[in-house]
C-alpha cells in the first residue's frame, strides 16, 4: 500500500508555486483498435501547459500505445488529439515535431550507427538548414549552423549528465546513459511538450534519481511532461497530476493524492477487496 | 569539429593525388582504360552508397539508371544532333524525374519488398532498352559519338581518363560534404531508427526519396559519359547483373563509407582483368567473394579494416 | 478465337506450373528463416542440367532426376549451412546479397562442370502433341502440370499431417517459442532448404525437355517465381502456387495477344503492382512493428 501514498513534494517541486496553465494537450475520445482489439477505448483526458502529467497503469493498459497516438507512430480509429489548440489527430510524427512535441521510448531507439553527439544533433533537425544544396557545396552558413549545433548538443548532454561521453559512440553507452541520451536528443528541438515512455526503466535507484533530477530540471524551464513510468515512487514525488489507465479505459483521473486514493485503481493494482 | 575535417580533407587529399599520379604508373592505353572504367563504376557507387550504406535502402535496379543516361546521350545525340552537353543534362533530368515518381511509393517499402521493386525497375528498363530497337539498336546497342563541348572533341583514354578523375574527384566531395551535414545526418538516422528519425521532425520518405533521386542522377551522369568515352552502348550495361556488380561494389568496399565504395569499385574493376587467366572462375570468384564478405566483414572492406585502428571515440 | 486463347492459357498453366514450384520454395524457406532465397532458381537449373547431363550419358531417367534431386538438396544444405545461418542476425540487405552471392556462385560452378551450352533433355512420353478442344499440348505440359500437381499435395500433407512439417509451421509462426518447446530450429532451416532444393530440382527437370537446359535458366525462373510468392502473400504455400498459375497464366497471355518481346516483363510489372498497391499479397497478413 505504502508505495501509492502519496509522497509529501519535495522543496524544488512546490504544486502550490505552479499553478496549472491552460491544457496543452486535449484527448478526445480517443480509441484504436488492432485487429479486434481495442487497445484503447474512448479515452479522454487533458494535460495542462508547465505540468509534469503522469500516466500509469499496469502492464498492457495501453499506456505506450496511447503515446504513439499522441505522437503519430499510430492513426487513431476513433477520436481526437488536440495539440496547443489545433486538431492533429493523425498527422505524422515529424509534422507533430514541427508543433512542439517530442518524445523518448520505452524500447530505446537510438542511432546507434552515429556517435553520441550527433544523435542530439539530430534532435535539432528542424532548427537546422536542411536542405539538399547548401549541403553539397558546404555553403559557409549552412557550415556556421552546424558548428552552432554541436556546441548545443554538447551543452544538452552536460545538462543530462553526459558530459564525458561527449566524444564516444553511441554503441559504446551503457544502457542508463543511452537512456539519458535519447532525452537530451528529444530535448534538442526546444519541444512545448515532452513525452516520456519509461524514462526510468531498467536503471537502478541512483540512475533513476539522476532521471528524475533531470525530469525535474527540465520541467523547470517551461517544458510541460507526459510520462508513462511504472516506479511509483517517481510518480508520486514528480507529478503535478496522473491519469490512470487500465484495459485501454481511463480509471482515474487527478492529483497524486487523489489517484492514489481512488478504489478502482487500488483494486486494478492489488486485486479487488474480498 | 577538427577531427571531422580532418578527415574529410585528408581523404580527399589522398584521393587527389592517387589521381595526379597514377597516369605515371599506367603505361599504356590498356590499362589506362581499366582505371576509367574503374572511375566511372566509382562515381556510380559513391552515389549507390550514399543509398544503401549511408539512408540503408537498398537497389538492385542502378544499372538501369546508368542505362537510361547512357542512352539518352546516345539517341539525342546521334540520332537528334543534341549537342553532347544538353543530352547529358537531358538524361540525368529524365532520370531524375523518372526516379522521383518511381522512389515516392517504393520506399515506403522496406527490405525484401524493397529490393524487389527496384530490380523490377531495372530488369523493366533493360527489357525495354532491349526491345526497342527502332530507337535503341536492339541487344548488339548502338554506337555513340565523341562528346564535343566548345567545339573540343574529347577522344582518347589520355583526356578521358582526367575527365573521369575530375569527375570522381568532385562527386566524392559532394558526397563528403552531404554526409556531414544536417541532411546527411537526417539520412543515416533513417537508417538507424526511422521511427526516431520521425520524431525528430525528419519527414524520413522525402528524405529518402531525394537520396534516391540523386544516387540515380550521379548513375546517369556517368552513363552518359560512358557511353561517350566508349563509343559504344549496349543493354548489357543496364542489366540485372550490371546492378547486383554496383550493389557489390558498394557493399564490399565498405557500406556507410565514402571512399570504401571507391575502393571497392576499383577493386572489382580490376578483378574480372586479373582473372582473365581463370576466366571460368569468374562467377565463382565473384558469388564467393559476395558470400564471404557479407558474412565476414559485413560492414564492408574499409568500415572493418579502419576497426582494427586505434579508435579515439571509445567512451 | 477460344482455341488460340486455350492454347495460351495452357502453355501458361505449363510454365505456371514451374514458376508454383519455386514459389513455394521460396515461402518454405522464408517461413523458416525469413530469408529471401535468391539462389532458388538455381535449385531448379541444377534439376535440370544434373538430368540432361544424366541421361545423355546412359543413366535411366528416374534415377538422373533422382540425383539431380539429391544433389540439390545437398546444395540447398551447403548454402543454408555455411552462407545463411552464420549470418543469422545479419540485416535484410546483407541476407539479400548473401543469398544472391550464392545463385552467382552456384552458376560459376555450374558453368565449370557442364559447360555453358544448352543441353537437350528428351520429353518423358515423347513429342506426338495431344489435341484438346481445338489446342494442341505437348505430353510434357502434362508431365510438368501432373509432377508439380503431386509435389505441391505432398507438400501440403507434410506440413499438416508430420511431426516434422508441423514443426516447421511452428517455427515460421515463433521461433523462440518453437526453440523452447524442443524443436531444433536450425535443423528446420536445413530442412526448409532441403525442401526447397527438391522442390524447384523436380521442377527443373521436368520443364527441361520444353526449355531446354542450360545454366542460365534459374535466373528468370527464381525471379518469377519470386514474383509468384509475392503474389500470393510472402510465406503463404497455397499462395505462392496460385500466384505461380496466375504469372505463367499472364505472362502467356500477354505474350499472345499484347507483344511478345515483352514476355518477360509481365512478371515484373505484375510484382510491383503488387509491391505498391497489395504488398501483403493475396493472401497474406498485416503485421505491426512494436515501438
Amino acid at each position: 500500500m505504502t508505495m501509492l501514498t502519496a509522497q509529501k513534494p519535495s522543496s524544488d517541486a512546490a504544486p502550490a508555486a505552479r499553478r496549472a496553465g491552460p491544457p496543452l494537450l486535449r484527448v478526445e475520445n480517443l480509441s484504436r483498435e488492432f485487429g479486434g482489439v481495442l487497445a484503447i477505448g474512448d479515452l479522454s483526458f487533458t494535460v495542462a501547459a508547465g505540468d509534469i502529467h503522469s500516466i500509469i497503469g499496469p502492464n498492457g493498459a495501453g499506456k505506450t500505445t496511447l503515446f504513439n497516438l499522441v505522437t503519430g507512430v499510430y492513426k487513431p480509429s476513433g477520436g481526437r488529439v488536440l495539440f496547443d489548440g489545433a486538431d492533429v489527430s493523425g498527422q505524422a510524427p515529424y509534422k507533430l515535431a514541427a508543433r512542439g512535441m517530442s518524445r523518448s521510448f520505452q524500447n530505446l531507439q537510438i542511432f546507434f550507427n552515429m556517435t553520441a553527439l550527433e544523435n542530439v544533433m539530430v534532435g535539432r533537425h528542424l532548427h537546422l538548414d536542411t536542405r539538399l544544396l547548401p549541403a553539397l557545396f558546404r555553403f559557409p552558413s549552412l557550415v556556421r549552423k552546424d558548428s552552432e549545433a554541436r556546441d548545443r548538443a554538447a551543452q544538452l548532454m552536460a545538462d543530462v549528465g553526459l558530459s564525458r561521453y561527449v566524444g564516444a559512440d553511441a554503441d559504446s553507452m551503457p544502457y542508463g546513459a543511452l537512456k539519458r541520451l535519447e532525452i537530451a536528443r528529444a530535448l534538442a528541438s526546444e519541444p512545448k511538450m515532452l513525452l516520456l515512455d519509461e524514462p526510468a526503466a531498467g536503471l537502478n535507484a541512483t540512475e533513476s534519481r539522476e532521471i528524475d533530477a533531470v525530469i525535474k530540471k527540465v520541467a523547470a524551464s517551461g517544458v510541460t511532461i507526459i510520462l508513462v513510468e511504472h516506479d511509483m515512487k517517481m510518480v508520486m514525488g514528480i507529478s503535478d497530476h496522473i491519469t490512470a489507465l487500465n484495459h485501454g479505459r481511463k480509471l482515474a483521473e487527478g492529483t497524486p493524492a487523489e489517484v492514489a486514493a481512488n478504489p478502482d485503481v487500488i483494486a486494478a493494482y492489488l486485486g479487488a477487496a474480498p | 569539429m577538427n577531427r571531422i575535417l580532418h578527415g574529410r580533407l585528408t581523404g580527399l587529399a589522398v584521393l587527389g593525388a592517387i589521381i595526379a599520379v597514377l597516369p605515371v604508373f599506367l603505361t599504356n592505353n590498356f590499362y589506362l582504360d581499366v582505371a576509367i572504367l574503374a572511375g566511372f563504376n566509382a562515381v556510380v557507387c559513391v552515389g549507390l552508397n550514399l543509398l544503401i550504406g549511408y539512408a540503408g535502402q537498398i537497389s538492385l535496379g542502378h544499372a538501369g539508371f546508368f542505362g537510361i543516361g547512357a542512352y539518352a546521350s546516345g539517341v539525342l545525340v546521334g540520332v537528334y544532333g543534341w549537342p553532347p552537353i544538353a543530352a547529358l543534362l537531358a538524361g540525368a533530368v529524365f532520370v531524375g524525374v523518372l526516379a522521383f515518381a518511381v522512389a515516392k511509393p517504393i520506399l515506403r517499402l522496406k527490405g525484401h519488398y524493397l529490393a524487389m521493386a527496384t530490380l523490377g525497375i531495372g530488369i523493366i528498363v533493360s527489357i525495354v532498352l532491349r526491345t526497342e530497337s527502332g530507337l535503341t539498336g536492339g541487344p548488339d546497342g548502338m554506337m555513340v559519338e565523341p562528346f564535343k563541348i566548345f567545339g573540343v572533341e574529347l577522344y582518347g583514354e589520355k583526356i578521358w581518363y582526367w575527365v573521369v578523375g575530375v569527375l570522381l574527384f568532385v562527386v566524392v566531395w559532394l558526397s563528403l560534404n552531404l554526409i556531414d551535414s544536417p541532411m546527411g545526418r537526417a539520412l543515416r538516422a533513417v537508417h538507424g531508427s526511422e521511427v526516431a528519425a520521425e520524431v525528430v521532425g525528419v519527414d524520413t520518405a522525402r528524405f529518402k526519396v531525394m537520396v534516391f533521386v540523386l544516387s540515380a542522377v550521379f548513375a546517369s551522369v556517368a552513363g552518359s559519359l560512358f557511353a561517350h568515352y566508349a563509343g559504344l552502348i549496349t543493354p548489357a550495361k543496364a542489366d540485372f547483373f550490371k546492378s547486383i556488380e554496383l550493389v557489390t561494389m558498394v557493399v564490399f568496399g565498405g557500406m556507410a563509407s565514402t571512399f570504401g565504395a571507391v575502393v571497392g569499385a576499383v577493386v572489382l574493376t580490376l578483378l574480372p582483368q586479373a582473372l582473365t587467366v581463370f576466366q571460368d572462375y569468374q562467377q565463382i570468384v565473384l558469388g564467393a567473394i559476395l558470400m564471404a564478405t557479407m558474412v565476414f566483414m559485413p560492414k564492408g572492406l574499409l568500415p572493418t579494416l579502419a576497426g582494427f585502428l586505434p579508435s579515439r571515440r571509445r567512451a | 478465337m477460344f482455341a488460340e486463347l486455350l492454347q495460351y492459357m495452357l502453355s501458361g498453366l505449363t510454365i505456371g506450373a514451374i514458376y508454383a514450384l519455386a514459389g513455394l520454395g521460396f515461402s518454405i524457406i522464408y517461413n523458416a528463416s525469413h530469408v529471401i532465397n535468391f539462389a532458388q532458381g538455381e535449385f531448379i537449373m541444377i534439376g535440370g542440367m544434373a538430368s540432361a547431363t544424366l541421361t545423355a550419358s546412359g543413366v535411366p531417367l528416374p534415377l538422373a532426376i533422382l540425383i539431380g534431386c539429391g544433389g540439390a538438396m545437398l546444395v540447398g544444405v551447403a548454402v543454408a549451412k555455411f552462407a545463411v545461418e552464420r549470418a543469422r542476425d545479419a540485416s535484410t540487405v546483407t541476407l539479400i546479397i548473401i543469398t544472391i552471392g550464392a545463385s552467382i556462385f552456384l552458376r560459376g560452378l555450374a558453368e565449370l562442370v557442364w559447360g555453358k551450352d544448352f543441353k537437350r533433355l528428351d520429353a518423358f512420353s515423347g513429342e506426338t502433341p495431344i489435341q484438346f478442344l481445338g489446342a494442341s499440348m505437348q505430353p510434357q505440359s502434362l508431365w510438368v502440370v501432373g509432377c508439380a500437381g503431386v509435389l505441391i499435395v505432398a507438400i501440403g500433407l507434410f506440413f499438416n499431417k508430420t511431426l516434422t512439417g508441423k514443426a516447421m509451421l511452428a517455427t515460421s509462426h515463433n521461433r523462440l517459442a518453437a526453440q523452447l518447446v524442443g524443436i531444433d530450429v536450425k535443423r528446420v532451416v536445413l530442412a526448409s532448404f532441403a525442401l526447397s532444393a527438391a522442390l524447384g530440382a523436380v521442377g527443373g527437370a521436368v520443364v527441361a525437355p520444353i526449355t531446354f537446359s542450360y545454366t542460365e535458366m534459374g535466373i528468370m525462373l527464381g525471379l518469377k517465381g519470386f514474383t509468384a510468392a509475392v503474389l500470393g502473400g510472402l510465406g503463404h504455400g497455397p499462395g505462392a502456387v496460385a500466384g505461380g498459375l496466375i504469372v505463367g497464366v499472364a505472362e502467356a497471355l500477354g505474350a499472345g495477344y499484347i507483344s511478345s518481346a515483352y514476355k518477360d516483363a509481365v512478371a515484373f510489372v505484375i510484382i510491383l503492382a503488387v509491391l505498391l498497391f497489395m504488398p501483403n499479397g493475396l493472401f497474406g497478413k498485416r503485421g505491426a512493428e512494436r515501438v
